[in-house]
């Protein structure tokens, strides 16, 4: 099985369905002739044509609404935010809008619309470059957001999104983009929307998380389970709707939780978890359901100082680890 | 009186439906109205004024294949497209057969796939981008369908009309935008909405024709949607109409209109009420005639009197219902 890069696999999973299906297009600024800032399209320009890699005036409102436009009518737009802190101008496309035409229509009308955009520091981004959004949109029945950790994950997640037939959000974490590699099929296949996966099995902590941090978690594990301590690591993948079962099942198991995230921890993603874990665990638990995240200020800064002391990083990770396995 | 709808190779069979469609769409308004002054409905929203521009335009569009995207006034525009009186008095009253939201919305909400009628929402001008979506759909597959959007003078302030024109401009798309300019965005007039003379300035801003016409003139209206409908399926790509009327009732059932308007310049623009104004037309070159025009009430009051019946006693949507058609439910699940 060959071993390519987390933003290979996106790249490859493209490529695949527009092959597979021809009413898969992608529109994004600068996805064409330049394949994307990140090189996330490359290729496609010269293998599908201009018609099917368009590069948009620089609106986002726009490459949403338009996209939303073109699902409605039978066609599968795969459309890129350059980056997920400029999806803001779209945000009301893609609420009042996507997430609400099957409902509001009655299942008239629906919105196969897949909107991707890289988030995620770490990488000297600063405010505006390094932003986790997906908080913003994960009380908004209607919507699916997918944050895929591994390139396997990222390919057969990115191929059940386009193939869904409701909008789906799907985060790349842009550090991951080619500092994670791994080993993808060539052959075709989908993963489940809405389902986590255990990336390691352990019968002493349960640490929940998602995106570049599934990572971290990995790599305190080792450590830890040589000095005895058996971690579990979940991975989301889909963070809204989230895969309740399985982190009640695992929660139960080990009665200890840490829940990590790199976006600020108000109303974060892990917020809800804690919630689902705290309603249905109460008796199961062993030690107080922890959350580690970044810090609630408003985003990322530039200065490496500051950028180091925000972002979430494998010390981090594995302190938390060993303070609850410990508790 | 000249018989100008000759010059636009229009029937006058055509005309008389079109006219009969105004009247119906003007007949149902004032039901509307009634139904909630009595406390049968709960809210309206009015298309009084608007009826000549809103038929024009649609009598211009091949009604079996483009797609609309109407916007919360547009009930004669839905019924030229396909829906039913009977359809528009369930949605009304909130009933579960009303095929634009079950229910789930409030009127003038319109949607019907089965008519290419684009569900749509509240903020508006969210639907000029998916208008755009959809005649990029139409150039990609090589289709021949345009989509046809309208939207207020308001509404042509959002950043949602700008970048969706643009957007059209750009890829020469087979759209049509049509500003219904009724003079007010709820209490709002027009000078204060637009540093332009007219909404159809803009037009030159993204490489396309505009226009401004009467709007009180449904043959003006036709003539123009039906050229730029021309124009688009030649692919020589977008266009923008704006039609000038006046709101001829408050912005909606929960609003008073005498706060910000002289009952004097509602007054006045009732003598140029569309409605009346096409009817002298249609009665002056023999179109209609009495007995015609005596039938066509009697049938527009029954078709409504029926309607209403029916929707009152049409059954809600049982209250569990608010859950479903979140996600596509098992049996609609997709190629997976």
């Amino acid at each position: 099985m060959p071993v390519i890069s987390y933003i290979d696999a996106v790249n490859m999973a493209l490529r695949e369905e527009m092959e597979r299906d021809s009413n898969v297009f992608i529109l994004g600024e600068d996805v064409g002739k330049k394949g994307g800032v990140f090189k996330a399209t490359a290729g496609l320009y010269e293998q599908f044509g201009e018609s099917r890699v368009l590069d948009t005036p620089l609106a986002e409102s726009a490459i949403a609404g338009v996209a939303i436009g073109a699902a409605m009518v039978g066609k599968r737009p795969v459309a890129e935010m350059q980056f997920a802190d400029f999806i803001m101008p779209a945000v009301n496309q893609i609420i009042s809008e996507a997430a609400r035409i099957r409902y509001r229509s009655n299942n008239d009308w629906n919105c196969p619309v897949v909107i991707r955009a890289p988030y995620g520091g770490g990488i000297h981004g600063a405010l505006y470059h390094s932003q986790s959004v997906e908080a913003i949109f994960a009380n908004q029945p209607g919507l699916k957001i997918v944050m895929p950790s591994t390139p396997y994950d990222v390919k057969g997640l990115l191929k059940a999104a386009i193939r869904d037939e409701d909008p789906v959000l799907f985060f790349e974490h842009k550090k991951a983009y080619r500092l994670i590699k791994g080993e993808v099929p060539e052959e075709d296949y989908v993963l489940p929307i809405g389902k986590a996966d255990v990336k390691r099995k352990g019968g002493d902590i349960t640490v929940i998380t998602y995106g570049l941090c599934v990572h971290f978690a990995m790599q305190a594990a080792e450590k830890l389970a040589k000095e005895g301590i058996e971690t579990e690591v979940v991975d989301l993948r889909t963070v809204y709707p989230l895969d309740k079962e399985t982190m009640i099942e695992s929660a139960a198991k080990t009665g200890k939780v840490l829940l990590i995230t790199e976006d600020n921890k108000e109303g974060s993603i892990i917020s809800e978890a804690a919630a689902i874990i705290a309603e249905h665990c109460l008796f199961d638990l062993d030690a107080p359901i922890q959350r580690l995240a970044g810090p609630d200020v408003p985003a990322m800064p530039y200065a490496p100082t500051m950028e180091k002391y925000f972002m979430m990083n494998p010390e981090k990770v594995e302190k938390a680890m060993r303070e609850l396995a410990e508790f | 009186m000249e018989k100008r709808h000759k010059a636009l190779g229009l029937e006058d069979e055509t005309v008389r439906a079109m006219y009969e469609t105004m009247l119906l769409a003007r007949r149902l308004d004032e039901r509307m109205w009634l139904l909630n002054r009595s406390g049968k409905i709960p809210f309206v929203v009015s298309g009084q004024g608007q009826e000549a521009a809103q038929v024009g335009a649609a009598f211009a569009l091949d009604r079996d294949q483009d797609y609309i995207l109407p916007y919360y006034r547009d009930a004669a525009i839905v019924l030229s497209f396909g829906m039913t009186v009977k359809e528009l008095m369930l949605a009304a009253f909130a009933k579960a057969e009303d095929p634009n939201s079950g229910g789930r919305q409030m009127p003038g909400h319109f949607g019907q796939k089965k008519n290419r009628i684009v569900t749509g929402s509240s903020p508006v001008t969210t639907q000029v981008p998916h208008a755009v979506g959809i005649a990029l759909a139409s150039k990609m597959d090589k289709k021949e369908h345009v989509s046809f959007v309208t939207f207020g003078e308001g509404s042509s302030n959002q950043g949602d009309f700008h970048e969706g024109a643009n957007f059209a401009g750009v890829h020469k798309l087979p759209v049509i935008f049509l500003c219904e300019n009724n003079q007010y965005a709820i209490s709002v007039p027009v000078d204060k909405q637009l540093a332009s003379v007219n909404v159809s300035d803009r037009a030159i801003g993204y490489g396309m024709p505009g226009y401004t016409i009467d709007g009180n003139d449904p043959l003006e209206v036709y003539r123009y949607v039906k050229e730029a409908a021309d124009r688009a399926r030649r692919g020589e790509g977008p266009t923008l109409i704006e039609a000038k009327m006046y709101r001829l009732t408050p912005h909606t059932s929960d609003d008073d209109d005498r706060s910000y308007r002289a009952a004097d310049e509602v007054e006045k623009a009732k003598l140029s009420d569309p409605v009346a104004l096409f009817r002298t037309y249609v009665k002056e070159t023999g179109i209609l005639n009495d007995e015609q025009e005596q039938q066509m009430e009697q049938k527009i009051q029954q078709i409504i009197n029926e309607a209403t019946d029916y929707a009152e006693q049409a059954p809600y949507p049982r209250p569990e219902q608010a859950l479903n058609f979140v996600y596509a439910e098992a049996e609609q699940e997709g190629t997976l």
